[in-house]
């Protein structure tokens, strides 16, 4: 179970990654944000924004044209 | 040689704003907003037709006129307005309802909630003074927060940017 969870539903480029860089402020250090989106750009952009922020991509998968991504925040 | 506060914030981005219709006000601030999520000290600087998207109340609109490559989708296909139809009066309003009722269907930011976002990640914004000049703004016109400066103003802080823009 996620620390947190954000659903992005719905939203375009750039908002999902925008709107997971606020909601990781609300996770502890170490803790798990996880991402809902249907945006099909938000597969590369969230490995994107991981390689370049540090907060880990544990997983990510898709279902019924749900991305689901499991970011890990730097202990 | 220059000192150590002149060195390259390799996590640094500078954008210069010159375009201030609905469709090119887009890439500056998905670009600002995004990098600054990523880390990045981000500078805006609004010059010539960008300093109106600093403006309190935004009135953003789009022409088809001249632009051969807006292909709105229509009817399962693309179309191109034809300059002559695009040049009648009350087409510009009609196209930028239309392209704003698209942008909202597909969950894309308003570029209203594009500038709150980059106002809250601290973005650096600043108004061209020679602009505001020119074209008779005041500060008192633009939101809160930003700041008014130069060319020299921009090249300061480009010069120790990592990523430069001109958009």
């Amino acid at each position: 179970m996620a620390d947190k969870v954000l659903d992005a539903k719905g939203l375009n480029c750039p908002l999902p990654i925008l709107k997971a860089k606020k909601a990781l402020k609300d996770v502890p250090d170490g803790g798990t944000l996880e991402v809902l989106a249907t945006d099909p750009g938000s597969v590369a952009d969230f490995q994107a924004f991981a390689r370049s922020t540090g907060n880990e991509l544990v997983e990510h998968s898709e279902n019924g044209g749900v991305y689901r991504f499991l970011l890990r925040k730097p202990g | 040689m220059p000192d150590a506060s002149n060195a390259i914030n390799p996590h640094s981005m500078t954008i210069i704003v010159t375009k201030g219709s609905l469709d090119w006000a887009y890439p500056p601030f998905i670009l600002g907003t995004t990098a600054a999520a990523m880390g990045h000290d981000v500078t805006m600087f609004f010059t010539f037709y960008g300093l109106p998207l600093l403006l309190k109340k935004l009135d953003l609109k789009v022409t088809p006129l001249g632009n051969a490559a807006m292909k709105m989708p229509m009817m399962g296909g693309h179309m191109v307005m034809p300059n002559l139809v695009a040049a009648v009066p009350g087409v510009d309003a009609m196209a930028s309802k239309m392209m704003k009722n698209m942008i909202k269907k597909k969950g894309v930011a308003s570029i209203e909630e594009l500038r709150e976002l980059a106002v809250e990640a601290d973005i650096r914004m600043i108004g061209c003074q020679m602009t505001m000049d020119l074209f008779e703004y005041s500060k008192d016109d633009m939101i809160d927060g930003i700041e008014i400066g130069g060319a020299a103003t921009y090249i300061e802080v480009a010069g120790k940017s990592h990523i430069n823009l001109f958009i």
